[in-house]
C-alpha cells in the first residue's frame, strides 16, 4: 500500500496528538506545524518509524516574518521518504530574541551545511551543530542579511562613491538643467521605501555596511 | 651563540609533521572559485576542509524585489553549464503557483531543450574528468559538439550561455525552421561524436586506473549526504526526478535511468555518459512528437496567460488591452497570488527546488534554491580522506561542482 498523506498524518497525530498543527496540503504537499522544542523529536520519529521512513533531507531553510511577535522565524524542513516517493514540510516557529532550533546533523548529514547557511542568513541558532559558523558571508558579518529589516540598497542613492560604474558624483557640465533628486544628507543611509512589510524597524539598521 | 629564537612559532608547530596546502580559490584545477584547505601527509590527503561563498551573490535576498521575470536572470547564473533547465524549473514553479497548464507541445519543446542542456553539462563533465586526468583531447573534440547545442539555444532564445529562455506559459517565440534543422543536425551527428569520447575514455586503461577507486561514497552515507542526480546513481540510487515526479510530461516518454556501484569517479563518469544517450534517446522521442502535432495545435508554442505571458509586439502597438498587460509586465506591476510551492526538477547535478512563498504581493516574499551542488559538496572531506592529491582534483571535478550553483 502505497503511503499517502492521511496515513502520514494519521500516525503522526497518534504519536504526537494535538501537538502538531495547521495540518495543510498546498498543491498536494503534507504541510504542519510542530513545536519548536518538538522539531527533532518529530524528524526522528519520521525517520525511524518503519511506515514512514522519511530518510532523505531534501532542503532546509528559513522564512521570516516580522509581524508574528514571539514567533517571527519560521525553519522549514522538506522531507521525502523515497521509498514511497511521497514528500512533506513541516515547520517550527521561534522567536528571533532567543532562536534556538535543535540541530538535525545527527540525523541527516546533508543538514551541517544546510544549518549553516540557514544560520549565517537568519542567525537560527542550532543547538549541537557542530560547526555553526558562516558560510557564504564573510566571518565579520554582524548582521543576518535574509531577514527583513536588512533591506537592499536603495537603487537611486548617490552617496556612494561608485563612478566606476557609472554612478556617483557627475561633472558639472552633464548636471546643468538635470532636476536635482533630494537625497543623500538627510537620509539615513538605508531609505525607508522598497522593504514591504517592515515598519519603524529603522532604529535596527547596520550603520556600517558600506564599509564591507 | 644565543639560544634565543628570532622567529617565534606557535606551540607545537616544530613538531608539525603534515603540510598545509590551499587547494584553491584561484587554483585552474578547482574549475570555479572555492578552495580547499587540505592537510597532507606527504601526498595523502589526512583531512579536507572546504570554503565556498566567494561568488555568493545574494540570489534569495535580491529576488524579494523583483517581479517573477528578473529573477529568471537569476536563475541563469545557478548552473550556468545547464541554465534552460533552471530557467524553465523557474517557470514551471511560477505556473505551479498560478496553476497554469501548459499544452503538450510547449512540454515537449522544454524537454528538447532541457536535454539539450542535460548533455551540454554532463559533456563538459566529463570531459573536464579527462582533462583532470591528463588527456586534453577529447575535451577540446566535444567543445566542437556543445557548439552546436549553444546554437540552437541561440536560435531558440538569442543567448548561449546565461540563455534567459521561455516565458511563463511556454516560449517566446516558436522554434523556426532553422532551429529544428540544427536540432536535426545535431541529432545525426552527435552519436558518433559521443561514441568516439566512450572509445577515448571508457576503456581506456590510464583513465581506469586513475578514477576506479577515487572518491567512492556508499549509498546510505550519499543519502544521508543528500546527494541527488547523477552523483547519486552512480551509488547505486535510482532516484530521479523526471522518474519519480515527472514535470513537462516526461511520462510520455520512455528513457532508462542509468545506475552505479561503487559511486567512485569512474561511476560517475559511466552515469553521465549513460544519461547522455538516454537524453538523446528522449530528444528524438520528444522532436517526433512535435512532428506529429497538426493544424492550429502544431504552432503553439505558450500557454493562454495573459497577466504573465508577454503579449506580442504587434499586439502591443495596437490594441490596448495588449498594452496594458505588457506594461504591467514590464514594471512589475502584477499581484502574485499568496501561496506556497515547492517544485522540483532534475537539474545537471541533481533535484534543483524551488521553493516559492508569496504573500501576494508583487514579488516573492521568500524564495529559496535548493542547490544540488551546495548539499553534495559538503561530503567531499569524507571522500577524498587518505585520497592521494591527485584524486582531489579528480574527485572535484567528477562531482561536478560549480560555483555558480553552490554559493547562489
Amino acid at each position: 500500500m502505497a503511503l499517502t498523506n492521511e496515513t502520514i498524518k494519521d500516525r503522526l497525530t497518534a504519536k504526537f496528538g494535538d501537538q502538531l498543527t495547521h495540518f495543510e496540503e498546498p498543491y498536494g504537499l503534507l504541510t504542519f506545524e510542530a513545536p519548536s522544542e518538538l522539531n527533532l523529536k518529530v524528524m526522528q520519529f519520521l525517520f525511524d518509524d518503519e511506515e514512514l521512513r522519511f530518510q532523505f533531507l531534501t532542503d532546509l531553510t528559513a522564512v521570516h516574518y516580522p509581524n508574528q511577535p514571539g514567533r517571527e522565524l519560521a525553519v522549514v524542513y522538506h522531507l521525502h521518504n523515497l521509498t514511497d516517493n511521497i514528500r512533506l514540510r513541516f515547520k517550527v516557529f521561534t522567536s528571533s530574541a532567543q532562536p534556538d532550533i535543535f540541530t538535525a546533523t545527527q540525523l541527516y548529514s546533508s543538514a551541517n551545511w544546510m544549518e549553516r547557511e540557514t544560520y549565517d542568513f537568519f542567525g537560527i541558532h542550532f543547538v549541537g551543530h557542530p560547526n555553526l559558523k558562516r558560510i557564504l558571508n564573510v566571518d565579520e558579518m554582524e548582521y543576518f542579511p535574509l531577514r527583513k529589516e536588512f533591506p537592499l540598497e536603495d537603487q537611486t542613492r548617490i552617496d556612494k562613491d561608485d563612478a566606476m560604474f557609472g554612478r556617483g558624483p557627475l561633472p558639472a557640465a552633464a548636471n546643468k538643467g538635470a532636476v536635482e533628486t533630494p537625497m543623500a544628507a538627510d537620509q539615513p543611509t538605508f531609505p525607508a521605501h522598497g522593504t514591504p512589510g517592515v515598519e519603524g524597524s529603522k532604529q535596527d539598521w547596520p550603520t556600517n555596511t558600506t564599509k564591507l | 651563540m644565543s639560544t634565543e629564537q628570532h622567529i617565534k612559532l606557535p606551540e607545537g608547530s616544530i613538531e608539525k609533521t603534515t603540510t598545509t596546502l590551499n587547494l584553491g580559490p584561484t587554483h585552474p584545477a578547482t574549475h570555479g572559485v572555492f578552495q580547499n584547505i587540505l592537510e597532507l601527509d606527504g601526498e595523502r590527503i589526512v583531512s579536507a576542509e572546504q570554503t565556498v561563498g566567494y561568488i555568493h551573490r545574494a540570489f534569495e535576498k535580491l529576488a524579494e524585489r523583483r517581479p517573477l521575470y528578473q529573477i529568471t536572470t537569476l536563475t541563469d547564473r545557478l548552473n550556468y553549464c545547464s541554465s534552460p533547465i533552471n530557467n524553465m524549473g523557474w517557470h514551471m514553479t511560477c505556473e505551479k503557483l498560478l496553476g497554469v497548464k501548459t499544452p503538450k507541445r510547449v512540454d515537449y519543446l522544454r524537454i528538447i531543450i532541457m536535454e539539450l542542456a542535460r548533455i551540454s553539462d554532463h559533456l563538459i563533465c566529463n570531459s573536464v574528468v579527462g582533462v583532470d586526468s591528463g588527456a586534453f583531447t577529447g575535451f577540446l573534440y566535444v567543445m566542437q559538439y556543445r557548439e552546436l547545442i549553444y546554437e540552437i539555444y541561440e536560435e531558440v532564445c538569442g543567448s548561449r550561455l546565461t540563455t534567459n529562455m521561455g516565458r511563463i506559459g511556454g516560449f517566446e517565440r516558436d522554434f523556426t525552421n532553422t532551429a529544428f534543422e540544427k536540432l536535426e543536425k545535431f541529432m545525426a551527428e552527435y552519436p558518433a561524436v559521443l561514441k568516439e569520447f566512450e572509445s577515448l575514455f571508457t576503456r581506456n586503461r590510464i583513465f581506469m586506473d586513475r578514477t576506479i577507486g577515487a572518491g567512492p561514497i556508499s549509498p546510505e552515507r550519499a543519502l544521508n549526504y543528500g546527494f541527488t542526480g547523477p552523483n547519486l546513481r552512480a551509488a547505486g540510487v535510482d532516484y530521479d526526478v523526471r522518474a519519480h515526479q515527472p514535470y513537462s510530461s516526461y511520462e510520455d516518454f520512455e528513457f532508462d535511468i542509468p545506475v552505479g556501484s561503487t559511486g567512485d569517479c569512474y561511476d560517475r563518469f559511466l552515469v553521465r555518459e549513460g544519461e547522455m544517450w538516454q537524453s538523446l534517446r528522449i530528444i528524438e522521442q520528444a522532436y517526433k512528437k512535435v512532428q506529429e502535432f497538426k493544424g492550429a495545435e502544431a504552432t503553439v508554442f505558450h500557454a493562454d496567460v495573459p497577466a504573465y505571458y508577454l503579449p506580442e509586439k504587434k499586439d502591443v502597438y495596437t490594441k490596448m488591452e495588449a498594452l496594458i498587460w505588457h506594461f504591467k509586465i514590464i514594471m512589475g506591476e502584477t499581484e502574485i497570488p499568496p501561496g506556497e510551492v515547492y517544485h522540483a526538477v532534475e537539474g545537471g547535478n541533481g533535484e534543483l527546488g524551488f521553493y516559492l512563498i508569496s504573500d501576494g504581493g508583487r514579488t516573492p516574499y521568500r524564495l529559496h534554491f535548493r542547490r544540488p551542488c551546495f548539499i553534495y559538496y559538503q561530503a567531499y572531506s569524507e571522500m577524498t580522506k587518505g585520497a592521494m592529491l591527485s584524486d582531489a582534483v579528480i574527485v572535484m571535478s567528477s562531482l561536478n561542482l560549480i560555483a555558480g550553483e553552490m554559493d547562489a
